[in-house]
């Protein structure tokens, strides 16, 4: 996409040659506290990971875990309130509204529901054109790239013309995906993207976000509570539990062989699609259940134990 | 509960779409639907006649409307003054014309400064929040905590009697009125993610005002601006008549004025300015109303699906037997629809508790009807559990709604049999279905927390339906209470008693719904997508909580869901829904060994559960991170370079 002039933050960028893409350091966000004088709530308690350029780092946990809120605060959309983001080794976090609409060249977003994130007045050409006029594309240009972005993710020539409304869960999905590509971004905050769609289109927009990723070398942060999609479609897993990292490392260790006992019922709980090998996880879940149950006894309290009732007030879905 | 989905690999999604939309429709839609209504039609008509005839009142009436005659003073109609003469001689005809452009311009005006006002700050208030929106919302409660026409009375003492001063100042005093609307639609809009998604593709605040905020803000706009109109209208009629503005302008206001002094002498006068009044306050406020039909119905979803839930349980069962339509049954194992199998679900079993027989639910739409299950047969035997599965749109959750009578009325649900127990339950009554319903057919939802209550707390919402069903006294239901939720795995049962559904997580809130789904010792239990919302360790406990309920109570159970896991890890048998057909019936352990119908396959090739997992990418740079992450496997933390998040 030449059209789009490169802004870049800062002028840092020399000696971060040697970092990954997107450093997430010791970061802290915190929403103030409901009620007079109450303390802030910690959505998410000094959590660090990085991204490659071309990877994707699948990021996993449960409603409220802050997984969500840790996308955002990458988008800009989170108060920091500690740590800090780097992007091609500079600081995004904390920076200013001008800064910030520079980075849309380079950092991106896919929301979960696809029937919330279109503008349902606009029709999808307009949706698509948007953030390249805003890039200063002239229209013509525009046009031109929405009939390929429309290609790329595979929609026909014809749905510019068309409202959100005329399309189903997945195919709205991938007009999320082409607006998020309109400008060759280099990293896109994949916010479970596939959750709300039907078996058979979930499998089908997973495997356009890994074709799109194998020929542009855009990196993914794929937020999702679905541990065989983060499998599916990651590199590398983070584990989210009540605002940290609890565990990450390969994909197929984390999903296949997991260490932490929240990661561990994670897994068991996923129920598989297959009678014979269900009964056995079922027994194997009411097992470690039981083991966990014991060890919060002796210690007291523990991080495996009853089911979260915290709430998140981003937008946790 | 919703009408076909429009999800799957289908293009264009049919009507039911148009309950999705929230904003603004494109213009042109606008004023087709507005000119489909006949209500919008004759108050348009209406003012256009008004509005056309005030302004050319200089040539209808050759008379001066403020020129007095003594001579003609309450005379009957002549020629050239087709009404006659008011109280001092003037042309009645004349004076209504001419009063018709004082009152429109005026109300024009204060719509105007109304929205003048309104629009902008409401804007402001609602997109920045902070400092401004505190100082904005509270001075507009305080203007609106005043008196209207004190304040007129006293401004029009003050500054002299005009009307147009007038109604700039009863513009300022409506202004909070769209303030209030504006902000609240803007605080709305400014959380969708279609906001967020134009912030992050690098929008600046005064564009994403002008692409995407405006356009919702238009809407409840307009509406409230055509009740302004009338309201405005009759205000200034009001101060008229109480002979506040110019004497030497004609208005209706006045003409009352003149009739009322005039009223034992001849009544008659009022007859004008009163049907003037009356008929253009009448339209606007029809106009209004129209508007908010068309153009409003989206922007007002609460009290739109209010209206639904209440006509679904109006309608309760009315569905009607037919023995016309051909039969497409299918018998348990039977993968396609041979037509030799359709009597081997009809024969009635021992055990057998719920019989469907060739199902179809339609819905009338503008090209006809479509057809959102087309056909389906289910046996459900005592004790066992049938998974209804499909992805959205297949008819899963229409089947299970018309079993329960709970379809909205202009569904056309025809089967051959619905039978439960031996009895036929098609077509009953809806005090015979509601006898069923809750007593002998239990019903789990999918959305928790949707489906309780807010405003009633847990206990009584499970008591209630005890005392009526097992007519139970109060004491007796709150123990049987207590003791489900106890059973289904609550830990302390008097607080969740005591505790309003906001104050419960949805896992819990399931387990409410579950217990008071249960608590009236149903024989069978359908349960909607009921994990579908919840988290993944919260939905094997409660899978796992159904299991242990299902089997403690020998009940049957049809489980509605997308989900192949929460099939292979509950149900005994699966029926595969695809786009209103049943395609495939068999055993769980079958099915999944041994898949029939290429729909079936495709479904369970699609699930990602041995998936290989991607390879790690290769070491680009992670050599300069100084580890070597990618080969290893859990031993490093190469999202965590500094090894202190954990």
């Amino acid at each position: 996409m030449s059209a789009v002039t490169q802004h870049r933050p800062g002028a840092g960028r020399s000696a971060a040659t040697d970092e990954p893409l997107l450093v997430v350091e010791n970061l802290v966000v915190e929403y103030p506290g409901k009620g007079f004088r109450a303390p802030p709530f910690q959505a998410l308690k000094g959590v660090s990971l990085s991204i490659r350029a071309g990877e994707t780092v699948g990021l996993v946990g449960e409603s409220g875990s802050g997984k969500t809120t840790l996308g955002r605060a990458v988008l800009g959309l989170a108060p920091v309130t500690g740590g800090e983001i780097r992007y091609a080794g500079d600081r995004i976090s904390g920076i200013n509204k001008k800064q910030r609409r520079a980075l849309s060249d380079d950092l991106q977003v896919v929301f979960q529901d696809p029937y919330t994130s279109l503008n349902p007045a606009m029709t999808v050409n307009d949706i698509l054109t948007e953030p390249l006029l805003v890039a200063g594309v002239s229209r013509t240009d525009a046009n031109k790239r929405v009939r390929d972005l429309l290609d790329q993710v595979k929609l026909p020539q014809d749905a510019g013309q068309r409202l959100p409304r005329e399309f189903s869960g997945g195919q709205r999905q991938r007009i999320a995906i082409a607006r998020a590509l309109s400008r060759d971004p280099k990293v896109i905050v994949c916010d479970e993207p596939v959750s709300a769609l039907d078996l058979s289109n979930q499998a089908r927009v997973l495997d356009l976000f890994i074709e799109i990723q194998e020929r542009t070398g855009v990196a993914y942060l794929f937020i999702t509570h679905d541990l065989s999609v983060v499998r599916h479609i990651s590199h590398r897993v983070a584990v989210m539990y009540h605002g940290e990292i609890v565990e990450s490392g390969d994909a197929g260790a984390v999903t296949s062989t997991p260490e932490h006992p929240y990661t561990q019922r994670l897994l068991l709980a996923a129920p598989v699609p297959d009678p014979v090998r269900q009964l056995q996880r079922r027994a194997d879940r009411q097992r470690l259940a039981t083991q966990l149950a014991a060890q919060d006894e002796q210690a007291g309290a523990g991080v495996g134990g009853d089911e979260a009732h915290s709430t998140d007030p981003s937008r946790e879905a | 509960m919703t009408l076909p989905s429009p999800d799957g690999t289908a293009g264009v999604a049919p009507d039911a779409a148009a309950l999705v939309g929230v904003a603004l429709p494109k213009r042109a839609h606008l004023v087709r639907r507005l000119l489909k209504d006949p209500t919008a039609v004759v108050s348009i008509v209406l003012l256009i006649v008004i509005a056309a005839a005030s302004f050319a009142a200089p040539l209808l009436t050759s008379a001066d409307p403020a020129a007095p005659s003594l001579a003609n003073t309450l005379g009957p109609p002549a020629p050239g003054h087709p009404l006659g003469f008011d109280g001092v001689g003037r042309d009645i005809f004349a004076r209504l014309l001419y009063g018709g452009q004082v009152s429109l311009i005026g109300a024009l005006i204060a719509v105007l400064v109304a929205v003048a006002i309104g629009v902008p700050s409401g804007l402001l208030a609602g997109y920045a929040k902070g400092a401004f929106d505190a100082v904005a919302s509270w001075t507009a409660n305080l203007t609106m905590a005043i008196p209207a026409i004190v304040i007129l009375l006293v401004v029009m003492t003050a500054l002299g009697a005009s009307t147009s001063t007038a109604m700039i100042v009863f513009g300022v005093l409506m202004s909070p009125g769209v303030f209030r609307l504006v902000r609240a639609s803007v605080v709305a809009v400014r959380e969708e993610l279609y906001v967020d998604a134009a912030r992050v593709s690098g929008l600046s605040d005064a564009r994403i005002m002008r692409r995407h905020i405006l356009p919702v803000v238009a809407a409840p706009t307009i509406i409230q601006a055509a009740q302004m109109f009338g309201i405005a209208i009759m205000i200034q009629a009001g101060l008229q008549f109480l002979g506040i503005g110019s004497s030497a302008e004609s208005s209706w206001g006045s003409m009352l004025s003149d009739a009322f002094s005039n009223i034992y002498v001849a009544p008659q006068l009022l007859v004008w300015p009163g049907l003037a009044l009356t008929i253009t306050v009448s339209a606007f406020a029809l106009l209004g109303n129209a508007l908010r039909d068309s153009l409003g119905a989206t922007a007002i979803k609460p009290s739109r699906a209010a209206r639904r839930k209440a006509r679904a349980a109006k309608s309760a069962a009315r569905v009607t037997p037919s023995a016309k339509t051909p039969a497409i049954v299918l018998s348990d194992d039977a993968a396609s629809d041979d037509d030799d199998a359709a009597a081997d679900a009809a024969t009635p079993e021992a055990d057998v508790l719920l019989v469907v027989e060739n199902l179809r639910v339609a819905y009338p739409t503008s090209g006809g009807e479509s057809v959102v299950v087309d056909g389906i047969s289910l046996t459900v035997r005592k004790g066992e559990v049938v998974g209804l599965v499909g992805e959205s749109g297949s008819g899963k959750t229409q089947t299970a709604f018309s079993i329960l009578g709970l379809l909205p009325p202009e569904a056309q649900v025809t089967a051959h049999t619905i039978s439960f127990d031996g009895r036929q339950i098609a077509g009953l009554g809806r005090n015979a279905m509601n006898e069923l319903r809750g007593r002998r057919i239990g019903y789990v939802p999918q959305e928790p927390m949707s489906n309780l209550d807010p405003s009633f707390r847990i206990g009584f919402q499970l008591v209630e339906p005890m005392r009526q069903h097992l007519g139970l006294s109060k004491a007796q239901a709150k123990a049987k209470a207590l003791g489900l939720l106890a059973r289904v795995g609550i830990n302390d049962p008097e607080r969740t008693f005591a505790a309003y559904p906001h104050e419960i997580s949805g896992g819990m809130a399931q387990r409410v719904l579950i217990a008071g789904a249960v608590s009236c010792d149903p024989e069978l239990l359908i349960a909607d997508e009921p994990t579908t919302a919840l988290d993944v360790t919260v939905q094997a406990e409660v899978l796992d909580l159904m299991r242990s309920l299902q089997a403690e109570r020998e009940m049957g159970m049809i489980l509605v869901t997308h989900n192949f896991g929460v099939v292979a890890d509950i149900c005994d048998r699966v029926a595969v829904m695809q786009t209103g057909k049943i395609v495939e019936t068999a055993p769980a352990r079958e099915l999944f060994a041994n898949p029939q119908h290429p729909y079936t396959r495709m479904l369970l090739d699609s699930t990602l559960e041995d998936s290989v997992p991607r390879r790690a990418l290769a070491a680009v740079g992670a050599a300069a991170t100084g580890s070597t992450a990618a080969d290893t496997t859990l031993a490093t933390d190469p999202t965590t370079p500094t090894g202190e998040s954990a």
